[in-house]
């Protein structure tokens, strides 16, 4: 009996100890994570920001002063050091994320999450995210040593931190995925380039408009997808003087053709609503007589933020803006003699071959000889289960994303991605080389290095300079190159040059006083190479630049309005069209009600308004109607953009695209019109029953969701804040201007800006989301710009970084 | 009465100690100790050390939590799902040293049996 006993209590006391140190599902190990002197209770604090820190490597100390907004203000001897620092404080205040994104840009979250995740990593593998991180690395290693050993500090840094790290601070998110951090390597630097670069230049729709072609014949397809819309307002400005190029397009081949496969399904595209606005106006355009700067980039509202706001300055330069955990220097920001910012420049440098293969797949056909194969070996190591090994098969063109293996089923054929991404480069250096620059020349040779993703990179100087590259590195394509599915094995279809990047569309000190971009059409026809529409935006640039040639002369006030300028084009060019033309004889009282309500709306997306709560469903539905003839089972298909959608619909009401095939009537336009509007209003209805109204506001909610998929106690929900997709205040539901910066270029410029989150990546901090309620009502901070490392009233801590030995 | 207050200050005193260099389960291995060389009878085996984990614990959390106005544990109370309220997660943190060092120390007990003769 006695036994009996001792047994049973053993046996209680194992399981106990088992129940509480596992994780269970996303349950994580509770007695790990609950208990007071290792887990959660020890992150309920702010990170230190006074004292003294060791860092192995350092060449002199580092002050850090830090504001009230907890920004760090860092002030280094050298650059050595001031990357050293650079790594060291953003893993002190955003390690988790700061792996986090390697990890996901990797393929790697099966290894934290487990088997969940992973379709994602094969997608992101097959997609060549760490072999376009491995290119990058080798062109470094062989033609830019001096960046690499910047990226080698970086990653001392962070390591610095990781190995001075007690377990017991680890973030949060370690200890509810029950995972530690690893040690930062340069190749972590690469692949978060390679992040960016696949949120901002990894989408495309070749495959897609392959199907479409095949289904509905070139006739349907050039008046769907038009190179141009009818009205585009380029970033470029018309009529610009292209002469200075000496250097033509490719010609086309003559026996071109597209491939024109079935295609089932494709792979996940970056989010649609990544974008972006920038501007600056000249002296003279200006109230103050200093050109005035802005960019507000439209990423995913996430918490920890994108961005991480850092002085970084040694005695030759001065630097402060927001910086990419993961990414060295300030990436959009100013100098004290410059200040630049970033909006997409999309363009299609992602081409699809198809490749056959010969029996065992270990050669390709090319040029009418086979090519060897080269096979990469996909790891992918799943938490709490045996790894999954894929691999992946790479052609001269790229690798051979579909296959057997992957979403397709042909035996002995592929589709090989051909992508800038892998190309490698040292788009690193274009950062650290603007931190520094003095004037216009400077910019420009800066920007040389860059290759993706694509950026119009806006600039002002307190030389009085304004200006605008779109920096990229393009491929230079026969007409009509790349819109479709190309036959792999004929070399005509492969790329045959780059266009020089002297040759990159750009502009400086216009007549008309100022430059701005929102990710329209870069150029007009007259550019002499091929570019086409990539899904260009065709809304905020026209509101901006009606704004800018609406007066004389602008302030910084003017230029806080536009970024909360909540004007909604794209309706206002539609409503007034639909109200005119929908027969209303059928409508019943509460879609009377609702019919009012629109029709007496300003096209403001305002948070109080039910008009863009109206449009929103009213399109929605509309939209889905026009184009039912896309929605087709087991066939990858984009129905067509917005603005062409509504060029059609009052321009080509009776087309026989605006039928809905379903039924046996003939519809028009002005027929969906009033059906897609009669389903609205029984929608809006629901949602006034089940919420009591359809204000804007309530009807979007915006959150700023955490990275590990919005975890509710991490994210913060129902953000009043207007806009949405296609409005210059671009904020939709998840996504919206992540960074509102405004620099007067003053001497030394004096700047304002702001993002949806706050400094500190820890939860537990009042720092994690501070700045999410101003930024929604549209406020700005002071970015103290200091001069000196002499420490001044705003600063509220100094933290120094001395050498360890 | 006077073994089991002696057996409930030891017990958090060796939990103190001992969580200096041992992770969390350094409340069992405390329960296990102090059931050991101060061995309770019936109830009082488990409830002793339950309650002084049950106070180590959520008195040292609540010190480092009030402190921060409960910013963390509120959202951890949001996570768990516990209501976001950060009291009712003091008391499961409470409960979860506890009834671990409750567990540990009745095997204490019975070792402490096994010892004795």
């Amino acid at each position: 009996m006695k036994y009996f006993k001792l047994i049973l209590a053993l046996v209680l006391t194992l399981g106990i100890f088992f129940a509480l140190n596992t994780k269970f599902g996303s349950i994580p190990p509770i007695g790990k994570f609950l208990n007071p002197y290792t887990g959660v209770w020890q992150n309920e604090t702010d990170e230190a920001i006074s004292g003294e820190v060791s860092i192995p490597g350092l060449k002199a100390k580092v002050t850090v002063h830090y504001d009230a907004q907890l920004i760090p203000h860092v002030f280094a001897e050298n650059d050595h050091d001031l990357f050293k620092a650079q790594g060291y404080l953003t893993a002190k205040h955003r390690l988790w994320q700061l792996e986090f994104q390697t990890y996901a840009s990797a393929g790697r979250l099966s290894e934290i999450i487990g088997e969940g995740a992973l379709n994602h990593d094969r997608r992101e593998r097959r997609r060549g995210m760490g072999y376009g991180a491995d290119q990058a690395i080798a062109y470094m290693e062989t033609h830019d040593t001096e960046t690499l050993a910047y990226i080698q500090d970086y990653a001392d840094g962070v390591n610095a931190y990781i190995n001075q790290l007690d377990p017991k601070n680890y973030p949060v998110e370690y200890k509810l995925l029950d995972y530690q951090p690893e040690e930062w390597v340069p190749k972590k630097t690469a692949l978060l380039l390679m992040y960016m670069t696949k949120m901002l230049a990894g989408g495309d729709e070749d495959l897609e408009k392959t199907n479409a072609l095949r289904l509905f014949g070139k006739d349907n397809f050039d008046l769907l997808f038009p190179d141009f819309f009818d009205s585009t307002e380029p970033i470029i400005p018309k009529e610009s003087d292209w002469s200075f190029i000496d250097v033509s397009q490719t010609e086309r081949p003559n026996s071109q053709q597209a491939v024109l496969d079935t295609i089932r399904e494709t792979i996940e595209q970056p989010h649609p609503d990544n974008g972006s606005n920038n501007w600056a106006i000249s002296g003279e355009k200006s109230v103050t007589g200093n050109p005035i700067l802005a960019n507000d980039p439209h990423l995913g509202l996430n918490m920890p933020a994108i961005w991480f706001v850092m002085q970084l300055s040694t005695p030759n330069y001065n630097a402060l803006g927001a910086t990419i955990p993961g990414a060295l220097s300030v990436i959009s920001g100013f100098n004290q003699h410059i200040a630049w910012g970033e909006t997409n420049a999309t363009r299609d440098v992602i081409d699809w071959y198809k490749v056959q293969f010969n029996k065992d797949r270990s050669k390709y056909k090319y040029n009418n000889s086979w090519n060897d194969v080269t096979i990469r070996i996909e790891d992918i190591k799943i938490k709490g289960k045996k790894s999954y090994k894929d691999s992946v098969l790479y052609t001269h063109h790229g690798p051979v994303v579909y296959d057997k293996n992957f979403k397709s089923d042909m035996e002995l054929a592929g589709y090989a991605m051909k992508w800038v991404g892998h190309e490698g480069g040292n788009n690193q250096k274009t950062f650290i080389e603007l931190n520094k620059s003095k004037n216009y020349d400077d910019y420009v040779s800066a920007l040389k290095y860059w290759n993706a993703p694509a950026q119009n990179f806006v600039f002002a100087s307190t030389e009085g300079d304004i200006a605008l590259w779109i920096q990229g590195k393009f491929p230079n394509k026969w007409e009509g190159q790349g819109k479709f599915l190309m036959d792999g094995s004929n070399p005509e279809n492969d790329w045959q040059g780059f266009i020089p990047q002297e040759f990159n569309a750009k502009v400086k000190n216009p007549e008309r006083g100022f430059v701005s971009s929102a990710n329209q059409h870069p150029v007009d026809q007259n550019y002499p190479f091929f570019v086409f529409n990539d899904g260009y935006e065709t809304y905020r640039n026209r509101v901006i630049n009606e704004f800018f040639n609406s007066k004389a002369k602008f302030g910084i006030q003017d230029f806080k309005d536009l970024h909360n300028n909540n004007y909604n084009l794209k309706a206002s060019e539609l409503v007034p069209y639909m109200l005119e033309h929908m027969d209303t004889t059928s409508l019943t009282d509460d879609e009377n009600l609702i019919y009012n309500e629109i029709k007496s709306w300003q096209f403001n997306n305002d948070i109080d308004e039910v008009g863009p709560s109206i449009w929103r469903q009213w399109y929605g539905k509309l939209y889905r109607m026009v184009w039912d003839e896309f929605d087709i089972e087991d066939t990858a298909l984009d129905a067509p953009f917005t603005y062409q959608t509504i060029y059609l619909l009052k321009n080509n009401g009776n087309h026989k695209f605006m039928d809905i095939i379903e039924t046996d009537k003939i519809e028009t336009a002005k027929d969906l019109f009033l059906l897609a509007f009669k389903d609205a209003a029984k929608k809006l209805d629901t949602i006034k029953n089940e919420k009591g109204d359809y204000k804007w506001a309530n009807y979007k909610g915006t959150y700023a969701g955490h990275l590990l998929q919005a975890l509710p106690a991490f994210s913060r929900f129902d953000i009043p804040i207007g806009g949405d997709r296609n409005i210059v205040n671009a904020t939709s539901e998840d996504h919206g201007p992540s960074w509102r910066m405004i620099v007067e270029m003053t001497s030394p410029p004096t700047a304002l800006g702001i993002y949806p989150g706050g400094q500190s990546g820890n939860p537990g901090s009042k720092y994690y989301d501070n700045f999410i309620d101003d930024w929604a009502a549209g406020k700005y901070h002071s970015l103290n710009f200091l001069q000196n490392d002499t420490r001044t009233a705003a600063i509220i801590g100094t933290q120094t970084l001395k050498p360890s030995n | 009465m006077s073994k089991n207050i002696t057996n409930f200050i030891v017990t958090i005193l060796l939990a103190c100690v001992l969580s200096l260099f041992l992770p969390w389960w350094s409340v069992m291995t405390a329960a296990l100790t102090a059931a050991l060389f101060i061995p309770l009878n019936k109830a009082a085996v488990f409830f002793i050390p339950f309650l002084a984990i049950f106070l180590f614990w959520a008195v040292y959390g609540y010190m480092l939590s009030s402190g921060n106005d409960f910013t963390l544990a509120k959202r951890i109370a949001v996570l768990l799902p516990l209501g976001g309220n950060p009291y009712v997660l003091l008391l499961v943190t409470g409960m979860v040293g506890g009834l671990a060092a409750g567990i540990a120390a009745i095997l204490g007990k019975q070792l402490s049996l096994l010892l004795k003769k």
